[in-house]
């Protein structure tokens, strides 16, 4: 018999905002690789403009918990379910920002012909969003296999990080006058990088919320 | 390569600690395989629980579950229930208290008890504390004043009943009756003192009045407290017991009960999810 009918609703509208919350990033992240690629500064601009939503998703799902928090007085799982809501928003939301941040590069690269192919950042974009979308799955299903792999995917995004500003920075040398772009594209690997990071830590707090203890995943 | 590092390093250190700790610290209580029949009702089964001094031991569980039954097998009241049937042994200090010969009225002396409803004498306040000390034949005026003083401040209502007394203890708010009643059990200097419900009749500002005396009274003696108010566990107790169905589910630090624990039921019992 469920005794907290209510509370169990109200876990699961938090739930349901942080995945809502979850597939804004994904968006986001899809169309900043979108904008990069067609150079299409409209809808670089339309990212920035959206960003205000996630901020306040974010916001939303904090002070929902917040309040459960103080007039459910939730203990062990319950309470973790809370926690890593706010935690898990955190990092989402600071992915929609990296893709606000590709954004910001993609309008200051303007139409200018890109001095490569932009393969590796593609890749990194792809699995970043891949890793993205199977961290929801792990905390939708509090599967701890799906945040296992998150974090080994994590490991392909750091090497090809690693191969691109490895490339990136030869290509400073071999053609100086473009480095404005360069800087950008670097920067642009960098943001997908660190969006991997935070996916990573999605999946650890996954592993929290099941096991009730603190793993690391980062390594 | 993906390395899962269990970081509970930390925690382990911790709960090493905690461990090394509890080594130091005594026994007062060590119940083992305690059995209790009500006619045929089977209500205590194979109960082990070792309580440790200086600390405040909190059972929780639904109604029904054996705790109330088992804090008063503690200072064996429980035989005032006609019918009851109790096999294996509860040693108080070493010694267990079921044995043929043991003197219920030592172990009395020793364990204080406080209940749901403040039970007051209907005398003054002061007669209510001085009753203890009074058969067990302390008559010296000066000295019951000061035990009088001495219980009421360590009760936390001495400022609020100095002026008054000689005024009947009726008189008082259920919150301060509360706290004569735990004064009273302080007079006759016991080594341990058994709670049952102690707040469930109090309002929330009586509440934390009394479990701020709680965690005051753990540094000079023993404390288990039966409650239904599983916040109430969490703020103030240092281990807890969960008993379902007369068994112990599971007996831990309450910090672990109250953030991990190891039981499903215990979690869903907790988490309010039955019960």
């Amino acid at each position: 018999m469920v005794v907290r009918g209510k509370f169990e609703e109200d876990l699961k509208t938090l739930h349901e905002k942080l995945l809502e919350l979850g597939n804004f990033a994904v968006q986001a992240l899809d169309q900043s690789l979108e904008a990069l690629e067609n150079k299409d500064i409209e809808l670089a601009l339309k990212i920035l403009e959206d960003d205000a939503d996630a901020n306040i998703m974010e916001e939303e799902i904090n002070d929902f918990a917040i309040l459960l928090i103080a007039k459910q007085q939730p203990v062990a799982v319950d309470l973790r379910r809370l926690i890593v809501a706010i935690k898990i928003a955190t990092d989402i939301e600071r992915m929609a920002d990296f893709a606000v941040n590709i954004a910001k590069s993609t309008i200051r690269i303007g139409q200018e012909p890109l001095v490569k192919p932009i393969e590796h950042i593609k890749q990194m974009h792809k699995l970043s969003v891949e890793m993205l979308k199977l961290s929801l799955e792990a905390y939708n299903e509090e599967d701890l296999n799906k945040a296992k792999q998150v974090a080994q995917m994590d490991d392909q995004v750091d090497d090809l990080y690693g191969q691109t500003i490895k490339e990136l920075l030869s290509l400073a040398q071999s053609k100086p006058e473009q480095l404005a772009q360069i800087t950008q594209l670097s920067f642009i690997s960098r943001y997908l990088e660190r969006a991997a990071d935070h996916v990573t830590n999605i999946a650890e707090n996954v592993f929290y919320l099941v096991k009730g203890k603190r793993y690391d995943l980062n390594q | 390569m993906t390395v899962m590092t269990d970081k509970k390093h930390t925690t382990e250190n911790l709960s090493m600690k905690a461990g090394n700790q509890e080594n130091a610290k005594k026994v007062v209580y060590d119940t083992k395989d305690l059995n209790l029949w009500y006619g045929e009702g089977h209500a205590l089964k194979n109960i082990n629980l070792a309580i440790n001094e200086n600390e405040v031991t909190a059972i929780i569980g639904p109604s029904g579950c054996g705790k109330s039954t088992y804090i008063k097998t503690l200072n064996r009241m429980v035989e005032l229930v006609p019918s009851v049937k109790i096999s294996g042994e509860i040693l108080y200090r070493g010694r267990n208290i079921l044995e043929k010969g043991y003197q219920v009225e030592d172990l009395r002396t020793s364990v204080g008890m406080v209940f749901q409803k403040p039970n007051p004498f209907p005398k003054s306040i002061y007669e209510n504390i001085a009753y203890g000390p009074k058969i067990h034949g302390i008559r010296d005026k000066k000295i019951l004043d000061e035990i009088v003083e001495k219980s009421l401040r360590g009760a936390a209502i001495w400022d609020e009943v100095k002026d008054r007394l000689n005024q009947n203890a009726y008189g008082l708010s259920g919150g301060q009756q509360q706290r004569i009643c735990i004064a009273r059990a302080l007079a006759i200097e016991p080594d341990v003192i058994l709670m049952d419900e102690p707040t469930s009749a109090l309002d929330p500002i009586s509440t934390l009045k009394v479990e701020e005396l709680v965690q005051e009274l753990k540094k000079d003696f023993s404390i288990i407290i039966v409650t239904h108010n599983m916040q109430q566990a969490a703020r103030i107790s240092d281990k807890t017991a969960f008993f379902l169905n007369g068994e112990v589910i599971e007996f831990a630090e309450t910090d672990k009960i109250f953030s991990n624990p190891s039981d499903k039921r215990t979690e869903d019992y907790i988490t309010g999810r039955f019960g």
